[in-house]
C-alpha cells in the first residue's frame, strides 16, 4: 500500500471510474457462463439431459413384450415408432420431454439466475462493482438462454446418438406422412427443436420476470412452471373458444405439423408469434422493473 | 388467464405506486374490452318466423300438403335476394339452422322447410319427384314472390338461389331444371342418377344390371333410422354431418309398418331390389325419375357443384356427370371437391372455410350482383396430415382454371404385375371385405387397419415402387380379365396406396363394383374389361407402391349368393392414373407469416433504438463533476430516503469523508445507517439529496462506484465455491486487470489461511465476514465502505481489523465504517458521525467528541444530600442517574467536589469522568438499546 498505488487509482477520467474499469467489460458473458457452470444445479440439469435418453432407451429394452394398448392417437404411434430408428427415438424423447421437463429446465435456468444472486446477497456486490443493471440482466439472460439451448441440444444430440447406435440410421417415420429420408429427417428434427425453443421463450420470459421480481429462486422457477401448467389446463377447456389462442401454451404441440408433408406451418407460425410476443412483453417488464428497483436483499 | 396474470404481476410488484396502478388498470381495461368484444353476442340482423304453410302440389297441382317452414327475414328495409335452403335425407328445417343463420347474416332472406314425409310436414317421401317435392318447392318460390322484402326479377319471379346438400342438393338441381325462376344453385354431395348411385357398375354397365349398394340403401330405408341429416356442408355448423340424427323418419300410427313414410311406389321399388339384390326396370325407372340427369339440359342457373372425396354413396362420378350435363348447354358451372362427404363428414376446418367462401362468392355474384364473376375453374383439396392441435385433418387446397373431369389433365401409366389368381366368392357374400362403413367418418378411409380383405377372396396386382411422388386426382382405369364357371361374376376393385413397410391404405374408402357376364370358364379365353376405379385425390409418395385388389365380396354391396371360384388376371397390366397439377390456394393463415415477420422486425428495430439511446446516454456525462469536491472521497448532502409505504428510513443526513479519515457512522439499530450505505453503493435511489464521490454524483451503476469497495448488509458469496474462487470470480466480473486486484494483500487481510480453499458453504460467520472485507479491499479502492465489519469477529481479530483499517486510510484513502458499537468507533475511527432516527445528531473528530467531558458521574451514599451540597458549589446541572448523580462540574475540580461531599458527610463510592461521545450516544440510545449499544 504505497503512495503510488493510490496515485494509480487517482486518475479519474470523465466518468470518475477507477483505472481499468469499463462498464462494457464488467461481467462478461464468459464470466457469467463460468459462474453458472460452477453451480451444481447447472451440472445436474445438463447431466440429466444426457441421462434421460439413456433411461428411455433402457426402458424400451426392458419393456419388450408389453402389449397393452397405449391409448392410440399420435402418442401411441410415436411409442410404436420410437424404436424404428435413431431419428424416431430422438423424436419420441423430445415428445415426452417437451411438455414438462423442458419447461422445468428452462424455468430453472431463467428463473434462478437473478433470484439466486439476490438470495446469496452477491447481487448487491455485482451492482456495486458496478455492473450496469441493463448489462447484468442482458448477460444473465443471454447465458440462461444459452444454457437452455444447450440443454435442448444435449437432449436431442444424446438421443440421436444412442438411438442411432441402438436402432440404426433409418428414415424418420410417422403415421401421418410418408417416411422422410434421414437427411430430410434431421432437418425436420432441427426445425422441431427450433420451434420448441421459440415456444419455450414464453417460459423463459415469465421465469426471468419472476426472477427479477423476487429474491426466492424457488418462487421464480416454481411460479413459471405453475403458470405454464395453469395455461395448459385452461387450454383443455374448449369452452373458452378463441380465447384459448391467447394462452401461451396453446400452440405448444404445433411442432407435430412439422412432420407432415408438406409441412404445416400455420400453427407453427402462430405459435412463434405467441412465444416471441409473450417473451418480449415479459422481458420488457423485467427490464422496466429491475432498472427501477431498490435492491434491498 | 390474462386477468390472472395481471393480478400475479401486481403481487410480483410489491410497491404499487399510483402510476403503476394506473398503468395496470389501463391494461386490465383493454383486456376486459377485448373480452367483451369477443364474448358479447351481436344482435341478429334477421327475424325468424315459423309457419305451417299449406301448398297445393302433387301430380294434379292441387293436392294440399302442409309444410313446416322457417323463414329468416332480413331486418333491413330494402329488398334482398332469397335463398331456399333444403335439408338432407332424414333431416328437418332445424338441421340446416346454422347454415340458414350464416346466409341470413350475409343479407339473404332464407326460407327453410321440412320436406314432405319428414318431421312435421305432411304426406310421404317421393324422393324429390318432380310432381311432389319439386312442385312443393315451386310453390315456395311462389310464396317468396309475394314477400315484399324479397327482391323480384319480375311479377311472380323472385331473385332466388337454391342451396342444399345430398337430398337437398338433388332438389336444388331438379328445381333449377324444372323452374326457370331459380337464379343460382349450390348443390352439394348429391347425385346425378339415383339408379346409378344405388346400382353402380364401374365397368360401364346399365343400372338395371348394376351391383346393389345394399348398406347405404338399407340405411336409408331402415325404419326409424335416419340419413345424414342436414349435411349441407357449407357451414360445418355441427349440424350433425356424421351419424344418424334425430327427427328421422317417424312411423305415425296407422302407417304401413313396412314402408314407413315412404310413398308406396318408392317402397315397392326398394322392396323388389333389396330382396333380389338386382335392379328391376320399374325400380330403375322410378329412381331415374328422381334424378337430375333428366333435367340437366334445362338448367340455366349458374351451378356450384360441391362433391366429397370420402363419399361412397354419391361419389365424384355423380358430380362429374352433373357438371358435364349442365356445362354442355353453356350454363356456368364450377366444381369443388372437399375431403369430406357422406362417409367423411363436413371435412376439416380449412375445407369448410373454403366451401363457405366459394358458396358466398357464388351467391353474392349471381344473386346480389356483388363481386366479380366467379371463376368456372376447379378447386380441390388433399389431406396432408393430422392437425397438431385439434387432432383433425389438415388439407391443402388447390385450384386450376378448368375442370378436367375425372380423367385428369394428364395421365401417368403405372405398370401392374401379378399372375392370374383364383378368388373365392363366399356363400351369401359373407364373410366379406370391409372397405367402407357408411357414416363412419373419415377415419375409415384414412387410418390403417379398418380396411380388411378376406384371405382367399381376392387377387392382388402390385406395381413397382413409384420413383417420383404421384399426385392422383380423378378416377384411375385398369383393365382386367376374369373367368367364372357360372359365366358371370361380381367383382370389387380397390386401389391401395402401399407404404414401403407394407401398410396399405384405401383412399376415400371406396370400391369399384363391376358385374361381368358372358365370362369363359378358362382365364386364357377371357377378354379384357376396362374398369373405372373410384375417383380419389391422393399423393403417392416416392417409394410407395400401388396395388389393385380385386375382391369377390364387399359388405356394402349385394353380390351373388352362390359360392364360386373366379380366376382374375390383369388385362394389359397398365393402370392409367389421372394426374392434375394445380396452384395451391394460399391459406388465409398465411397472413400470420407476415405478422411474425413484422413482429420480429419491430422487436429488432425497437431493441436497436433502445441500445442506441442507452449508449448515447452513457457517452454523455451523466452529471457534471463538482470540482469543489473533486478530491473528497465522499460528500453526503441532505440525503433522504422514504419508501413507497411511507416509512422514512433516512430523513436528513449530511457528512463528509476526507482523505486519510476513518469515519464511523454510529447509531443504534434502525437509525438509517444501512440505508445510507445502500445509497452509497447505488443499490437504492435517494428520495432527496445526493452523495458525491470525488465530485461525481452517485447513481445506480455510476462508474465512480468502481472506486468504492464495500461490505453492506453482510457477505454475499456463491456458497458452492471456495473463498479464493469467490474472490477471483468477483474480480473477473469487474472486467479489470487481474494484476490490479492485489489478491495477496486481500488474502492476508482475510487471514483465512488454508481455509481459503474450502467452500464458502462451510465457513463460519466470522470467516465469511473476513472474506467479505477482503473482497471489499480488492483493488485497494480509494473509499472503503464497511457495514458492521467486526460483526462475528472474535476480539483478537477485531483488534487486528482496527489496525488494518487505520493503516488503510493512510496514503490518501478513506474508510467509512458503520457500527452500533460505541467502543468500536471510538477505537477505530478518526471521525465520527452519530445518526439517530434518520438524522445526524453529532459529527466531528473522535478526539474532540470523545475528549474529557465537563460532566462526571458520582455514586454517592445519599443522593438527596449530595444534590444539595453540589447545588451550593455552583455546578451547572445535577441530574439523578439511578444510585448516582451526573454532574456538569463547570470548571470546578473533581477533587474539590469530592472533598466538599465528604466534608458534608456524604459517602462517595465512585467518581467516573464522562466522555462526550458517550453522552451524545446514550442520550440518543436511551434505555431501550443500552444492552446492545455497549460491549
Amino acid at each position: 500500500m504505497s503512495a503510488t498505488d493510490v496515485a494509480a487509482g487517482r486518475r479519474p477520467g470523465a466518468t470518475g471510474a477507477a483505472a481499468g474499469y469499463r462498464p462494457g467489460a464488467t461481467l462478461s458473458v464468459r464470466a457469467e457462463w463460468r459462474r453458472q457452470l460452477s453451480r451444481r444445479r447447472t451440472q445436474v440439469a445438463l447431466g440429466f439431459m444426457v441421462l434421460l435418453p439413456l433411461i428411455v432407451l433402457a426402458a424400451f429394452q426392458f419393456g419388450n413384450g408389453g402389449d397393452d394398448t397405449n391409448g392410440g392417437g399420435e402418442f401411441g404411434s410415436m411409442v410404436d415408432l420410437a424404436t424404428t430408428g435413431g431419428l424416431n427415438f430422438t423424436l419420441f424423447t423430445i415428445f415426452v420431454s417437451a411438455s414438462f421437463l423442458l419447461v422445468v429446465v428452462v424455468a430453472l435456468f431463467c428463473g434462478d439466475t437473478v433470484a439466486s444472486e439476490a438470495s446469496w446477497g452477491s447481487l448487491r456486490y455485482l451492482l456495486a462493482i458496478p455492473v450496469p443493471r441493463s448489462r447484468l440482466l442482458g448477460v444473465k439472460l443471454v447465458v440462461a438462454l444459452g444454457y437452455s439451448a444447450l440443454s435442448l441440444l444435449l437432449l436431442a444430440g444424446t438421443a440421436l446418438t444412442v438411438g442411432t447406435l441402438r436402432y440404426g440410421w433409418h428414415p424418420l417415420r410417422s403415421t401421418i406422412a410418408a417416411d422422410l429420408s434421414p437427411g430430410q429427417g434431421v432437418l425436420r428434427l432441427l426445425a422441431v427443436l427450433g420451434y420448441l425453443a421459440v415456444g419455450l421463450l414464453v417460459v423463459a420470459g415469465l421465469a426471468f420476470l419472476l426472477s427479477v421480481a423476487t429474491d426466492a429462486p424457488l418462487g421464480a422457477v416454481g411460479g413459471a412452471v405453475l403458470l405454464s401448467i395453469l395455461s395448459s389446463i385452461l387450454d383443455q377447456i374448449t369452452a373458452l373458444g378463441v380465447l384459448r389462442n391467447l394462452l401461451p401454451t396453446h400452440f405448444s404441440s404445433a411442432w407435430l405439423g412439422l412432420l407432415s408433408t408438406p409441412v404445416q406451418l400455420d400453427d407453427v407460425v402462430k405459435g412463434a408469434i405467441s412465444g416471441i410476443a409473450y417473451a418480449a412483453v415479459f422481458w420488457s417488464l423485467a427490464w422496466w422493473r429491475f432498472l427501477r428497483k431498490d435492491i434491498v436483499s | 388467464m390474462a386477468t390472472a396474470l395481471v393480478a400475479r404481476l401486481r403481487r410480483a410488484l410489491p410497491r404499487m405506486t399510483r402510476r403503476r396502478a394506473a398503468g395496470a388498470g389501463a391494461v386490465a381495461l383493454v383486456l376486459i374490452a377485448a373480452l367483451a368484444v369477443v364474448l358479447v353476442p351481436r344482435p341478429a340482423s334477421y327475424r325468424v318466423s315459423d309457419a305451417m304453410l299449406t301448398v297445393r302440389s302433387g301430380p294434379d297441382g292441387n293436392t294440399p300438403v302442409r309444410l313446416d317452414t322457417r323463414y329468416y327475414a332480413p331486418k333491413s328495409g330494402r329488398p334482398v335476394p332469397a335463398v331456399l335452403l333444403a335439408h338432407g335425407f332424414g333431416g328437418t328445417k332445424e338441421t340446416v339452422g346454422e347454415d340458414a343463420k350464416t346466409l341470413a347474416d350475409r343479407g339473404y332472406a332464407v326460407l327453410t322447410w321440412t320436406a314432405r314425409g319428414f318431421g312435421r310436414s305432411g304426406d310421404k317421401i317421393h324422393l324429390n319427384a318432380p310432381d311432389y317435392e319439386v312442385r312443393d318447392a315451386q310453390r315456395l318460390l311462389d310464396w317468396l314472390a309475394t314477400r315484399p322484402e324479397v327482391r323480384q326479377d319480375g311479377p311472380g319471379d323472385p331473385r332466388v338461389g337454391v342451396v342444399g346438400g345430398s337430398y337437398g342438393g338433388g332438389l336444388a338441381l331438379m328445381l333449377a331444371g324444372l323452374d326457370r325462376r331459380v337464379d343460382a344453385i349450390v348443390p352439394m354431395i348429391t347425385w346425378n342418377d339415383l339408379s346409378r348411385a344405388f346400382l353402380p357398375d364401374a365397368g360401364g354397365g346399365a343400372p338395371v344390371d348394376g351391383v346393389f349398394k345394399r348398406a347405404w340403401a338399407g340405411l336409408f330405408f331402415g325404419s326409424g333410422s335416419a340419413g345424414p341429416g342436414g349435411q349441407t356442408g357449407i357451414a360445418g355448423s355441427g349440424s350433425g354431418a356424421t351419424g344418424p340424427g334425430p327427427g328421422g323418419i317417424g312411423a305415425p300410427d296407422g302407417v304401413d309398418p313396412t314402408c314407413g313414410r315412404f310413398a308406396e311406389d318408392v317402397c315397392r321399388a326398394y322392396l323388389s331390389i333389396a330382396t333380389t339384390g338386382r335392379g328391376t326396370p320399374a325400380g330403375v325407372d322410378l329412381l331415374r325419375r328422381s334424378s337430375p340427369a333428366t333435367v340437366l339440359d334445362r338448367i340455366t342457373a349458374p351451378t356450384l357443384l360441391i362433391q366429397g372425396l370420402a363419399d361412397s354413396l354419391f361419389p365424384l362420378t355423380e358430380a362429374d356427370a352433373n357438371a358435364a350435363g349442365i356445362a354442355a348447354h353453356g350454363t356456368p358451372v364450377r366444381v369443388a371437391w372437399f375431403t369430406g362427404g357422406h362417409d367423411g363428414g363436413a371435412g376439416p376446418q380449412t375445407d369448410q372455410d373454403r366451401l363457405k367462401f366459394l358458396t358466398a362468392q357464388w351467391l353474392d355474384h349471381y344473386l346480389k350482383g356483388e363481386g366479380p364473376v366467379p371463376s368456372t375453374g376447379f378447386t380441390w383439396s388433399r389431406i396432408s396430415g393430422f392437425d397438431a392441435l385439434d387432432r383433425g385433418y389438415v388439407t391443402n387446397g388447390y385450384q386450376t382454371d378448368r375442370y378436367p373431369g375425372l380423367a385428369g389433365s394428364g395421365t401417368t401409366i403405372v405398370e401392374l404385375s401379378g399372375p392370374p389368381q383364383p378368388a373365392a366368392n363366399p356363400p351369401a357374400g359373407t364373410p366379406a371385405a370391409l372397405s367402407s362403413i357408411p357414416l363412419a367418418g373419415a377415419l375409415s378411409s384414412f387410418v390403417n387397419g379398418v380396411v380388411r380383405d378376406v384371405p382367399g377372396q381376392h387377387a392382388d396386382f402390385v406395381s413397382a415402387p413409384v420413383e417420383r411422388p404421384l399426385e392422383i386426382a380423378g378416377a384411375p382405369r385398369v383393365s382386367i380379365r376374369a373367368a367364372s364357371p357360372t359365366g358371370s361374376a361380381v367383382l370389387f376393385l380397390k386401389l391401395y396406396d402401399v407404404a414401403p413397410d407394407g401398410t396399405a391404405s384405401l383412399p376415400g374408402g371406396q370400391v369399384a363394383p363391376v358385374r361381368l357376364t358372358g365370362l369363359p370358364a378358362d382365364i386364357a379365353e377371357a377378354g379384357p374389361v376396362t374398369v373405372t376405379l373410384p375417383g380419389v385425390v391422393r399423393r403417392i409418395e416416392a417409394g410407395h407402391r400401388l396395388r389393385v385388389t380385386v375382391a369377390t365380396a364387399d359388405q356394402a354391396y349385394a353380390g351373388p349368393v352362390e359360392p364360386t371360384v373366379y380366376t382374375v388376371a390383369l388385362g394389359d397390366g397398365r393402370l392409367t392414373v389421372p394426374t392434375i397439377s394445380g396452384t395451391p390456394i394460399a391459406s388465409p393463415a398465411a397472413v400470420w407469416r407476415w405478422v411474425l415477420l413484422g413482429l420480429v422486425v419491430a422487436l429488432a428495430v425497437g431493441l436497436a433504438v433502445v441500445l442506441f439511446v442507452a449508449r448515447r446516454r452513457r457517452r454523455a456525462p451523466r452529471t457534471r463533476v463538482d470540482d469543489a469536491y473533486a478530491d473528497v472521497p465522499l460528500v453526503v448532502r441532505g440525503l433522504r430516503k422514504a419508501y413507497a409505504d411511507g416509512f422514512v428510513a433516512v430523513s436528513r443526513v449530511d457528512f463528509e469523508v476526507r482523505r486519510g479519515q476513518v469515519v464511523g457512522l454510529l447509531g443504534p439499530n434502525g437509525a438509517g445507517k444501512t440505508t445510507t450505505l445502500r445509497v452509497l453503493m447505488g443499490l437504492t435511489r435517494p428520495t432527496a439529496g445526493d452523495a458525491l464521490v470525488f465530485g461525481h454524483r452517485l447513481t445506480p451503476g455510476a462508474p465512480v462506484l468502481s472506486r468504492i469497495g464495500a461490505l453492506v448488509e453482510g457477505p454475499g458469496f456463491l456458497p458452492h465455491l471456495t473463498g479464493l474462487e469467490n474472490l477471483r470470480m468477483y474480480w473477473r466480473s469487474t472486467g479489470r486487470a487481474a494484476g490490479d486486484a492485489r489478491f495477496p494483500e486481500a488474502l492476508e487481510i482475510a487471514g483465512l489461511g488454508e481455509s481459503v480453499h474450502r467452500k464458502v458453504r462451510t465457513y463460519s460467520h466470522g470467516m465469511r465476514q473476513r472474506l467479505a472485507i477482503a473482497q471489499a479491499m480488492l483493488g485497494l479502492p480509494e473509499l472503503l465502505v464497511l457495514d458492521e465489519p467486526t460483526d462475528g469477529l472474535d476480539p483478537p481479530q477485531i483488534a487486528e481489523m482496527r489496525r488494518v483499517l487505520r493503516r488503510y486510510a493512510t496514503d490518501g484513502r478513506a474508510v467509512l465504517v458503520s457500527s452500533h458499537l460505541l467502543a468500536e468507533v471510538e477505537q477505530t475511527c478518526t471521525d465520527v458521525v452519530v445518526v439517530h432516527k434518520g438524522e445526524v445528531v453529532a459529527a466531528g473528530p473522535v478526539d474532540q467528541i470523545v475528549g474529557e467531558s465537563p460532566s462526571v458521574q458520582l455514586d454517592v451514599s445519599d443522593v438527596d444530600a449530595a444534590a444539595a451540597v453540589l447545588d451550593r458549589l455552583g455546578v451547572r446541572s445535577v441530574a439523578a442517574d439511578g444510585a448516582g448523580l451526573v454532574v456538569d462540574v463547570n470548571g470546578t475540580p473533581r477533587s474539590e467536589l469530592v472533598a466538599e461531599l465528604v466534608r458534608a458527610g456524604v459517602g462517595v463510592d465512585r467518581v467516573v469522568p464522562r466522555r462526550r461521545l458517550e453522552d451524545a450516544f446514550l442520550a440518543l440510545v436511551g434505555e431501550s438499546s443500552r444492552g446492545s449499544g455497549d460491549r
